[in-house]
């Protein structure tokens, strides 16, 4: 073995940074900390429970719009317009602003074929990148992460889920990302004596079985990817590097707070996952959703803003999704039902056109009271894979899918 | 080929036809045959008591027409989907109760086994309750006749939409699964097989008293060509086409042997030889899933080495399993429900047809330091610092999220120790760890878990405390 070799892989899968003398930590962190993306991170905005699209970009020109929802549509005065077709939710005045600084891309009807109408079989076709008529068990990012993995070894910490638990959308099979709420509790978890001591036991490769010897690696990773980002994070002193960006003070705002924190002290990641709550409105729709959406674009606008501040605003693209869009009619509950195409946003990286990306939704080509899809959510997939992470697209989705031009 | 100790085979044996086994039990079995230990385990498993408290409840349908005529509002509404799913809850707390209970324990497992095969995820309690009496009565049984028990279950039926496949519109949705992921696999069959045996499927639904019908007058009685055979067939003739298929039993055989034997079954002769052996009994048996377990079970290479303490055990597997081991009571369902969600299991909500993705994909960073803390949590009642996500579907927010009700959690300490009487303190964490640790215990393991021992402790908080730590180690996420 090459001497490089060795002290690459003392340094990353056996053991934990706090027993590595401090000229391989020193080592480790410079290969660590160059960017393997070229510098460009992804942050990527789940919501969950299938977001009504129709009420949150609203073709505000639209008869059929008006006549299928009488209580819940948004009166065209009301719309923050974009262009002369659509426009955003009144509760989105600013994500308006960051449109109107030229930093917004709003993608209409994405969707895939034979759309599912449950929340969790549609969530997996999203995490996964599947065909809906086909089950994986790896995510689309957790592939991503495979895909980088080298001769050294795997860096969960290249992708991380800010949350107590990790999402399928994350794991590889090889390797699986990192689920971290904040650094420092991660940090907590993996220093009390017992899980550091056992983090740092050496396995017999030969002997015993294969998978106690994947715990053993998934443990030390854990921990020296948590005593990575939290070395990294609190540069000085203990203190996790704070951001001088005001948040809200919402999860989404302490979460997106979180990655900037991250971001701003250097982290060799390159894709930050977030999931929020709430959308499933059968019941009682409108203050519900305006809340979310309230939540959701104030705490972007946040962040944004701190990115810029920062001036890493080209070097940070944040995408929101949900697992599908509502019913163009709306119920008897004032609400709204599992439907399928969705709008997708693409907000900052410098992007072009930086504008509505496509046509409105087309209310009279419906398939069964559903919006018909006509960009296939793998097509933006892909083009974030190669043209924003510098990946290998056709490996990570199982086949080549055209990229759209927005990056 | 060295082997584990004859205590690990016996545990061994307990791990993957149950979920473990007590102290007592295998103190009392050291020296009965493997033979017979599995002869009783059937034996054990003839009865069938079903699981029960559902009550039957409104069609989504009728209450839509009730919120309509103003007989019920919202809140009605909202009352009755989260009192549908606490039932759905007692349920799967009922079940892991039987799981747990160590009788009658192989047809709990096999029956898990089966719903894992049969995945399926409903709202209407009684259609839960009926499905999940279902694969525990034929849990043991002739494969054949489960696979035509389930086909008709309602909750099958309402999963994979079924009641949409009518003679004029098909969906060819259950057709599908049932070969890709109930019988054949992928690769044995057409396109077209599938669009014929949705034909032969239309008519097939149930009603609002969660029982099958057939609806004669929605069925398409033409002839239909499935597998090279043509015949006006029904849905009762496509299962015994798919049953006459011998891919049919290779694949379920398979399945069965990655569940009891070995997750990543080896590509060598010797291993495919043993699944061409077991494959052929299997179908010649005409499908006998007690007599193709007993096979497994009694073989000699079952115990062997490689296959000992080399399986990672899924969340529901780990939480009965310290259940039973320490004759665990949760006075709360809560809790169950909550270790279940965080860890991504939750009996009766599979995340899809396929169900729960098995072997390492339990473990990731976050899961094994959750799993490493549980000791903690159930027996010493330690706070719980993180919350499972939510899933999105406001219909399932009664599985709240937080981590309560661990504190009122009580363990049969006294019967526990009692079985470790004869053990002089000196090889307590020994005797404990070949009991609670299908891999043997490393030195520095060892070492860290009798760090977690003060001086001055009494026995019994001796014992308590390795117990907890070795449940804590990464060898005992693998049974």
């Amino acid at each position: 073995m090459k001497r490089r070799d060795f002290l690459q892989q003392s340094g990353l899968t056996v053991a934990g940074t706090m027993l590595i003398p401090n000229f391989l930590k020193a080592f480790e962190m410079n290969r660590l900390a160059t960017p393997v993306t070229g510098g460009k991170t992804l942050v990527i905005v789940q919501l969950s429970g299938g977001n009504d699209g129709l009420n949150t970009v609203v073709p505000f020109r639209n008869d059929i719009y008006y006549r299928e929802r009488p209580t819940l549509a948004i009166p065209s005065e009301k719309v923050l317009k974009l262009n002369d077709e659509i426009g955003l939710n009144p509760a989105m005045e600013s994500l308006k602003s960051l449109y109107d600084d030229g930093l917004v891309t709003v993608v209409n009807n994405v969707g895939y074929p034979n759309p599912d109408r449950s929340h969790f079989r549609s969530m997996d076709i999203w995490q996964t990148a599947s065909r809906s008529d086909q089950h994986l068990s790896t995510g689309w990012l957790g592939r991503y992460l495979d895909a980088n993995c080298s001769g050294s070894g795997c860096l969960p910490y290249q992708a991380i889920e800010v949350d107590d638990t990790l999402s399928l959308a994350l794991k590889g099979k090889q390797v699986n990302g990192l689920a971290m709420l904040d650094p420092k509790k991660l940090y907590n978890q993996t220093q009390n004596s017992f899980v550091h001591g056992l983090a740092n036991v050496k396995t017999d490769h030969a002997a015993g079985s294969d998978n106690l010897h994947y715990l053993y690696k998934t443990l030390a990773e854990t921990n020296s990817s948590a005593a990575y980002v939290y070395d990294k994070a609190g540069k000085f002193g203990n203190a996790v590097h704070r951001t001088q960006g005001a948040y809200p003070a919402t999860e989404l705002g302490n979460r997106l707070k979180t990655v900037s924190e991250l971001i701003q002290s250097g982290v060799a990641t390159s894709v930050y996952y977030i999931s929020i709550s709430g959308f499933d409105t059968h019941i009682n729709q409108p203050g519900q959703q305006e809340r979310l959406l309230r939540q959701y674009a104030d705490a972007v606008k946040a962040f944004m803003g701190d990115m810029k501040a920062t001036n890493r605003e080209q070097d940070v693209l944040l995408m929101t999704f949900s697992e599908f869009g509502r019913r163009v009619k709306q119920n008897a509950s004032n609400g709204t039902d599992h439907g399928t195409a969705n709008n997708v946003f693409l907000i900052g990286g410098d992007l072009r056109p930086g504008k509505v990306f496509n046509e409105a939704p087309n209310l009279t080509n419906l398939d069964e009271g559903d919006l018909t899809y006509t960009v296939d959510f793998r097509t933006i997939y892909a083009s974030l894979l190669r043209n924003w992470l510098k990946a290998d697209d056709v490996a990570i989705l199982g086949q080549k899918f055209d990229t759209l031009n927005f990056v | 080929m060295d082997k584990r100790s004859q205590q690990q085979q016996l545990q061994h044996l307990y791990w993957r036809a149950c979920f473990g086994a007590t102290p007592a039990l295998i103190q009392d079995e050291r020296k009965t045959s493997i033979r017979q230990l599995v002869k009783k385990l059937l034996k054990d498993s003839a009865a069938f008591t079903p699981l029960n408290g559902a009550e039957q409840t409104d069609r989504r349908k009728k209450l839509r027409g009730l919120v309509k005529e103003g007989a019920v509002d919202r809140n009605g509404i909202k009352q009755q989907i989260q009192r549908q799913n606490e039932q759905i809850r007692d349920l799967n707390a009922q079940w892991l109760d039987r799981m747990a209970s160590g009788e009658g324990v192989l047809r709990e497992k096999l029956a898990f086994f089966w719903h894992n095969h049969f995945a399926c995820r409903v709202r209407n309690p009684m259609a839960v309750q009926q499905y999940v009496n279902t694969i525990r009565q034929h849990a043991l049984g002739k494969f054949g006749d489960l696979l035509m028990v389930v086909s008709k279950e309602p909750a099958m039926l309402q999963f994979l939409n079924n009641q949409q496949n009518r003679k004029n519109a098909p969906n060819e949705n259950f057709a599908r699964e049932v070969m890709e992921l109930f019988t054949l696999g992928r690769g044995n069959y057409t396109e077209h097989d599938i669009k014929e045996a949705a034909r032969a499927f239309t008519g097939w639904g149930f009603n609002a008293e969660t029982e099958f019908v057939f609806r004669p007058r929605q069925h398409d009685d033409g002839a239909k060509t499935i597998f090279g055979k043509t015949g006006d067939f029904a849905g009762e003739d496509v299962i015994q086409l798919l049953l006459a298929q011998k891919q049919t039993a290779r694949f379920i055989t398979t399945k069965l042997y990655r569940f009891l034997v070995d997750d990543q079954p080896a590509t060598d002769s010797t291993t495919t030889k043993r699944l061409d052996t077991l494959t052929s009994q299997f179908y010649a048996s005409g499908y006998d899933i007690a007599g193709l377990v007993q096979t497994i079970l009694t073989a000699d290479w079952f115990y062997e080495n490689r296959y000992v303490g080399n399986r990672v055990k899924s969340p529901v597997e780990l939480l009965v399993g310290m259940q039973h081991s320490l004759n665990i009571t949760f006075p709360q369902k809560q809790p169950l429900v909550f270790v279940q969600k965080t860890l991504g299991q939750v009996l009766f909500y599979p995340p899809n047809v396929a169900g729960w993705p098995s072997g390492r994909n339990w473990i990731d960073s976050s899961s094994l330091l959750f799993r490493m803390k549980l000791p903690d949590v159930i027996l010493k009642a330690a706070a719980v610092s993180v919350r499972p996500k939510e899933d999105g579907d406001v219909n399932t927010q009664v599985l709240d999220r937080k981590g309560n009700g661990f504190a009122n959690v009580t363990a049969d300490w006294a019967t526990f120790n009692n079985a470790f009487s004869d053990v002089p303190d000196s090889n307590l964490p020994d005797a404990l760890a070949q009991f609670l640790l299908q891999q043997p215990l490393g030195k520095a393991q060892r070492q860290l878990v009798m760090q977690r021992l003060k001086t001055g402790e009494s026995r019994p908080e001796q014992i308590k405390n390795l117990t907890v730590a070795l449940m804590a180690l990464p060898e005992y996420q693998l049974c």
